[in-house]
C-alpha cells in the first residue's frame, strides 16, 4: 500500500513536470564554446525559438563570451597585465576560431563567405536577431572575475551578471542545453 | 489599417521566421502583412508559428512556381 502511494505520488510529481515543461515555452542555453560554429548554432536555436514564441535565456561563460562582447576584433580588454593578455588573445566574435577546419582564421573567413552566397544568416546577422528579438542575454559572473571583465566591455543588450544558482532559478520549467 | 510586403522567399531557417516575427512586431495593430515564401520548410512553418503567437492568417495563397503568399493580419 505504501509502495503504491510513493509510486502514484512519484507519477503526479513526474507528469506535473512534463505538463509544466510543455507549457512553458522555455529554452535557456549555457553558451561555453567560443567557436564560430558553436556560437552559430546557439544563436540559430536561440533566435528561432525566440521567433516562436519562445522565452529564451543565454548564459554566456568562459569562451562563449567573445560572442558579446562590446570590440568584436582584438583588444587589451580587461583587468590587469594577464586579463589584457587573455582579452587580447581571446579576441571577439570577429575572431571565433571554428572547431574543425580553422587554419589560422581561414576557416571562419570561407565559412562567412560561403554563408553570405547561400543566403544563410552569418554569426553577426543571428546576434543582431538575437538582439531585436528580446532574447535575454547574461554573462557569468565567475568567468567575468577570472578573465578581469567587466559589464561595460560587453554589449548592451546583456541584461545582468548572474552567478549559476539565479540562472537555475531562470530556466526552471524549459529545456537547457550546454553548447 | 497599412497593408505591408515582406519577402523571405531567398531566406532560410531561422531567418524565414525570425524576419516575419520581426516586421509584425514593428506594424501596428490590425494591420496587414503580405509574406511571400517558398514552398517547404518556412510554408509549413511560417504561418503555423504566426497563428500560434495570436496572429490572423487571412489568406494563404499559391502565386507563382514555388512561391506562395500568406497574408497575416496583426
Amino acid at each position: 500500500m505504501n509502495k503504491l502511494f510513493v509510486n502514484s505520488n512519484l507519477i503526479n510529481i513526474i507528469s506535473s513536470k512534463i505538463k509544466n515543461m510543455a507549457e512553458n515555452k522555455k529554452l535557456s542555453i549555457i553558451a561555453f564554446s567560443g567557436d564560430f560554429d558553436k556560437l552559430t548554432a546557439v544563436f540559430t536555436l536561440a533566435t528561432g525559438a525566440a521567433a516562436l514564441g519562445y522565452e529564451v535565456n543565454i548564459f554566456f561563460t568562459f569562451w562563449g563570451l567573445d560572442a558579446v562582447k562590446k570590440n568584436a576584433g582584438r583588444s587589451l580588454t580587461g583587468k590587469g597585465f594577464w586579463g589584457k593578455v587573455f582579452g587580447f588573445m581571446m579576441g571577439g566574435i570577429r575572431n571565433t576560431p571554428t572547431t574543425r577546419f580553422n587554419f589560422f582564421g581561414f576557416g571562419p573567413f570561407m565559412f562567412r563567405k560561403m554563408m553570405r552566397k547561400a543566403n544563410v544568416a552569418t554569426l553577426e546577422e543571428l546576434v543582431e536577431a538575437a538582439k531585436a528579438l528580446g532574447i535575454n542575454m547574461y554573462l557569468c559572473e565567475m568567468a567575468i572575475q577570472v578573465l578581469g571583465l567587466k559589464q561595460d566591455d560587453f554589449i548592451h543588450e546583456v541584461k545582468e551578471t548572474l552567478g549559476i544558482a539565479t540562472f537555475l532559478n531562470i530556466s526552471e520549467g524549459g529545456r537547457s542545453l550546454f553548447i | 489599417m497599412a497593408t505591408y510586403t515582406l519577402d523571405i522567399t531567398k531566406e532560410h531557417c531561422p531567418m524565414t521566421f525570425v524576419r516575419t516575427i520581426l516586421k509584425l512586431s514593428q506594424i501596428a495593430k490590425d494591420d496587414i502583412l503580405e509574406v511571400f515564401l517558398s514552398e517547404g520548410e518556412p510554408l509549413e512553418n511560417v504561418p503555423r508559428s504566426a497563428e500560434e503567437q495570436g496572429f490572423k492568417i487571412l489568406k494563404l495563397e499559391h502565386v507563382e512556381g514555388s512561391i506562395h503568399k500568406v497574408t497575416i493580419q496583426k
